[in-house]
């Protein structure tokens, strides 16, 4: 989280609406711990990762909605996600993953 | 309610102890009846700096939930756990994320020679705050150790003395010295800390002498073997740089508990011989 302040801190001042995506399960192999976090602006700017790549593209797709809506919300990634998410982790894990809005 | 994100960035930044838990899940058709329900993204925040801030639907919840967080601090560990609206363990009413902000492990570095700047940089890369020091005022300046954190012109055992409370197994000191009239004592001190990593620079040569040199000082001989002397894993490095990361190396191995070829256990040179 710490690595994220200065981009954060940045686009808040901005007065621009950013969520805040952190990791908060990881079932089987994955590449990040729980508390692995990123951010998305309402410009789309990213800082920060959730694994190794592998789902970022979606989160941010997740991201933009949530700046958007507003309401906090928490998606699941990964083959054995039997809603069959497109995404999924290439290691064979499942990565959950909390989405909510920090106010500008 | 989201100024308690504002509060979190303020501890991050004072590398205060902090942490959040987070409501991120809620059941459907909640089991437990004692208590209303909280919002999804209800958060609450607890440093030792700061007492708690927020709160969720019910005040027994809220009591749980900070008895975990305060468990949390102490591991280190973030997880997710699950409660009754009540705060009844054992029920899947209201799923909780407790994310842990342990300020920065430490590595002191004894010793302000060549090695030690490349040590510094790699060090910071992998999120430690460090501390360089050296007897020699002239070798101890900011000047040569721009990334370190704090440079001391102080005997490393007298300023080893002054922190040695606060060390813990996350922590490391690394004795660069290779030279026994800063290493012995510096040694001495460092030996009697809680560090999870104690690592001496040398040749296998210097460090039989030093060791002869420690047992006369008084350290415990059963304890010489948590020295990890000549330091690093044998990766043939030959840079600072490269030693730098063997060092590193070596570290992370051994908090994982991961068997790898320490120089210490691994006979021959610690150089390649060139022809």
């Amino acid at each position: 989280m710490k690595e994220l302040l200065g981009d954060v801190e940045r686009w808040r001042q901005n007065g621009q609406r950013v969520v805040l995506a952190r990791v908060v399960g990881v079932l089987g192999s994955g590449p990040r711990e729980p508390g692995a976090a990123m951010a998305v602006s309402e410009s789309g700017e990213v800082t920060g990762s959730v694994s190794g790549g592998c789902v970022e593209g979606a989160v941010v797709t997740e991201a933009l909605e949530v700046i958007e809506t507003g309401e906090a919300k928490l998606c699941t990634f990964g083959y054995s996600d039997d809603d069959a998410f497109a995404v999924g982790l290439t290691c064979g894990g499942t990565v959950q993953i909390f989405l909510e809005r920090l106010e500008p | 309610m989201k100024d308690i994100f504002a509060v979190l960035f303020e501890c991050l930044k004072e590398e205060q102890p902090v942490a959040i838990a987070t409501v991120i899940e809620l059941a459907s058709a909640p089991e437990g009846s004692t208590g209303e329900l909280p919002s999804l993204g209800a958060t609450i925040l607890f440093g030792p700096s700061r007492g708690a801030i927020g709160s969720f639907a019910s005040g027994a919840l809220d009591r749980v939930v900070l008895r975990d967080i305060e468990a949390a601090l102490d591991t280190g560990q973030s997880a997710s756990r699950h409660y009754g609206s009540g705060g009844e363990i054992g029920l899947n009413d209201v799923t909780v994320f407790i994310d842990v902000y342990s300020p920065p492990p430490r590595m002191i570095i004894l010793g302000a020679v060549d090695f030690t700047r490349a040590l510094v940089k790699v060090a910071k890369v992998l999120g430690y705050r460090v501390t360089v020091c050296d007897a020699r005022p002239v070798f101890a300046t900011k000047k040569r150790f721009p990334e370190a954190d704090e440079v001391i012109a102080k005997w490393p055992d007298k300023y080893l003395a002054t922190v040695a409370d606060q060390l813990g197994p996350l922590d490391a000191i690394c004795v660069l010295t290779h030279d026994h009239k800063f290493d012995v004592p510096a040694i001495v001190s460092a030996i009697g800390t809680h560090v999870g990593y104690l690592g001496a620079m040398g040749s296998r040569k210097t460090h039989a002498e030093r060791v002869v040199r420690l047992i006369e000082a008084g350290v415990d001989p059963a304890r010489i073997h948590a020295i990890m002397a000549p330091i690093g894993i044998n990766i043939g490095a030959r840079t600072p740089e490269e030693t730098a990361i063997s060092i590193c190396a070596e570290i992370i191995a051994l908090r994982e508990h991961v068997k790898v070829n320490s120089l210490r256990d691994d006979p021959g040179p610690i150089h390649k011989v060139t022809t």
